[in-house]
């Protein structure tokens, strides 16, 4: 109906898109002006946000199978590299990421390289030779490579462990920002979180999911770089804050010196709200060793090429050629925002912890800061704390402590910015986390449908049927997901994480050898994920209940053990067996060229 | 040697090129991280400090579009690019 004409119309309809959400910032910072409450305002940017994406939603949905799981391959270089973006980026890039670093400082700056240096990998190894083997999921290029449904069914396996632990992260984080934009309940805003995520892709599939995260990257783009301009300005920082900080950095480092880092007894830590922090490292000093560092950028690195919902995104490009480019245009929209994020770390820790600047707050009375207004809000959300350990009577750096999301959420208020600013910031977040989630649940309810119920449990299913039977997967993994959420059993970052570690436990190998070594098997591939998977697992649980770990490799790092024990199985166990058919072989071969009809095409 | 098999050697020897400059700016540098932190680099940032933040992340954004060039002249050569309409 809209399809030809509104492919052609891309940039037109996204740039009268944009031009409206900046009109409503205007229009909402006018209200503010005229009296309009904060709550209003929150209010008003959640709803407005979630109202576009929803429409745009139901105009994308289909009925179509190629619609539904790969958008009908049409989606264009530049378009696909934005929603790729959002997909990508999560309610951890978006609110945990800028918060780790300004706690950690330059040991969880390992996350920047490892988050973005993944795409060399993905770019290289796997998304143009996965596009032109035409799959409609990940586990489908297991299944057809290797043959056979046990192959397809591991690798179904993996794919849900890993997206379902990312996935809770997600609708955890829709829940923290729909809690404090909206003032309800986090165990009720959870579910408004799920409902809106399934707006986007109930209808649409692919199509639905693709046009909203487009909408979504622009929101959250916004969101995220407006308020780190508008801070470093305000504080005479400089004018464009990525060149312009290295005064700041050097400050900080002055002022940790000056405040030292006191350890707080175990006894005044336990009267800290959980899942609290202070800084406890220094900003910008190299304060981890070398293999710390790398051990979790290459951790993350390796699971950026493995996570399913990512490389499904380029299934979705007209050519092989354009998905390459494409996974250029998503780095870049990415590195956008990831730069930016130490950038919003030095302003936030530098305007709470200066004494000379006006919002500082270190070195005032506790009865001044407690006071301070947004010092009353946060502290009631249970997210920002202080406490006179030593009974001097003012904030000493050890003695104020932040939940990682309120670094982002919490820094406009802080610095004084207008609460328009603050409402941006909400719907920013929760446009982050939805189009992650999004992603998250359509790569399991389509591996599900696709690969477990058309390819194993009924080949002969119409295309009606098996949507209705996608849908339905959707709603139920959705629920799933949000009632773990509730329970918030691990923080958003710590999950996030353990995703991309599961991920290159079971999949990162199987996936690369697939195309790169012709003698990889079906025993082998089988070995390698099931194998790397159980490796992985088995070694998170043996840290988590108080084993010492060995080489270095810790929670968040477990990956390197499952992926090591994966490569090795999948090596040991295709070499003892026979070699793939000549019909395989030759499948390869197609598959390391661009040109021609893609594999499963032909079939 | 049949021009595919050419077709993937050539391939093959990009990958490399681009998986070396990879492992430099992810890996190798952060190996003298901090030596390297010592020094003041673009900016006035430290080096090691501006690199995690900016400098390896646009490396990362120029390589892959460098090989996705690369890779498409290999593809012309052997003549094994992809028709527009296809």
């Amino acid at each position: 109906m809209i399809k030809g004409k509104f492919i052609d119309n891309l940039p037109r309809v996204y740039g009268i898109y944009t031009g409206g959400f900046l009109a409503f910032i205007i229009i909402m910072a006018i209200g503010e002006q005229m009296g309009m409450t904060k709550y209003a305002i929150g209010v008003c940017f959640v709803a407005f946000t979630i109202f576009i994406y929803a429409l745009i939603g139901w105009l994308s949905r289909t009925a179509q199978a190629d619609a539904y799981y790969v958008a009908g391959r049409q989606v264009p270089t530049v378009f696909n590299g934005m929603a790729t973006a959002a997909d990508w980026m999560s309610g951890a890039s978006f609110v945990a990421m800028a918060g780790g670093i300004y706690f950690k400082g330059y040991g969880y700056m390992a996350l920047l390289v490892g988050w973005t240096g993944g795409y060399v990998l993905v770019a290289s190894l796997l998304a143009p030779y996965l596009r032109k083997f035409g799959c409609y999921t990940v586990p489908d290029f297991i299944g057809t490579r290797y043959g056979g449904n046990l192959a397809r069914f591991s690798a179904v396996v993996v794919l849900t462990v890993a997206s379902f632990t990312y996935v809770t992260a997600q609708i955890n984080a829709t829940g923290t920002i729909a809690s404090v934009a909206l003032d309800i309940e986090f165990q009720y805003a959870v579910y408004i979180g799920l409902i809106s995520i399934l707006l986007c892709s109930m209808l649409g599939g692919m199509r639905g999911v693709t046009w909203t995260q487009v909408a979504q990257y622009i929101v959250l783009i916004i969101a995220y770089l407006l308020p780190v301009f508008w801070i470093s300005n305000k504080m005479g920082a400089g004018f464009f804050p990525h060149f312009m900080l290295a005064d700041e950095v050097a400050r900080i480092g002055e002022l940790e010196q000056q405040f030292g880092f006191v350890k707080n007894s175990a006894a005044d830590l336990a009267t800290v709200p959980k899942g609290l922090a202070g800084i406890t490292k220094a900003h910008s000093a190299v304060n981890a060793t070398p293999w710390a560092f790398i051990s979790l950028a290459l951790a993350m690195m390796m699971g950026t090429a493995s996570l399913p919902h990512v490389m499904m995104r380029y299934f979705t490009t007209p050519s092989v050629k354009a998905a390459r480019k494409s996974v250029g245009w998503s780095l870049f929209f990415i590195f956008l925002l990831y730069s930016s994020a130490p950038m919003l770390a030095t302003l936030s820790k530098l305007s709470l912890i200066d004494p000379t600047l006006s919002t500082g707050i270190i070195g005032k009375s506790i009865a001044e800061v407690q006071s301070i207004d947004w010092y009353q809000n946060w502290n009631q959300a249970n997210l920002m704390f202080i406490s006179d350990f030593n009974g001097n009577g003012t904030v000493e750096l050890n003695e104020f402590f932040m939940g990682g999301k309120a670094v982002v959420l919490a820094t406009p208020e802080i610095a004084g910015l207008p609460y328009v600013i603050s409402g941006l910031v909400a719907a920013g977040g929760m446009a982050a986390a939805m189009s992650t989630a999004d992603g998250l649940i359509l790569a399991i309810a389509n591996a599900i449908s696709h690969d477990v119920y058309y390819k194993i449990i009924d080949p002969k299913a119409e295309t009606a049927k098996r949507l209705v039977v996608a849908r339905v997967l959707l709603v139920v993994i959705g629920f799933a997901g949000a009632t773990i959420a509730a329970m918030e059993i691990q923080g958003i970052l710590g999950s996030v994480i353990w995703a991309f570690d599961f991920a290159m436990s079971g999949l990162f190998f199987p996936l690369v050898l697939g195309v790169w070594w012709k003698r990889a098997n079906r025993q082998g591939a089988v070995a390698g994920m099931l194998g790397g998977l159980a490796a992985g697992t088995w070694y998170l649980v043996w840290v988590r209940t108080g084993g010492s770990g060995f080489l270095g490799i810790t929670q968040l790092t477990f990956g390197i053990f499952g992926s090591a024990v994966s490569l090795v199985a999948m090596v040991i166990v295709s070499l003892m067996t026979q070699a793939p058919d000549a019909a395989t072989q030759k499948m390869v071969d197609e598959v390391r060229v661009p040109s021609g009809k893609t594999i499963l095409g032909k079939q | 040697m049949s021009n595919q098999t050419k077709h993937w050697e050539k391939s093959r020897t990009l990958l490399f090129i681009t998986l070396a400059i990879w492992f430099v700016f992810s890996i190798g540098i952060f190996l003298f991280g901090a030596e390297m932190n010592e020094v003041t680099g673009p900016f006035g940032y430290p080096w090691t400090y501006w690199f995690t933040c900016q400098g390896s992340l646009g490396a990362f954004v120029i390589l892959i579009f460098w090989f996705a060039n690369r890779q498409e002249k290999i593809d012309e050569e052997f003549g094994f690019s992809e028709r527009e309409d296809e």
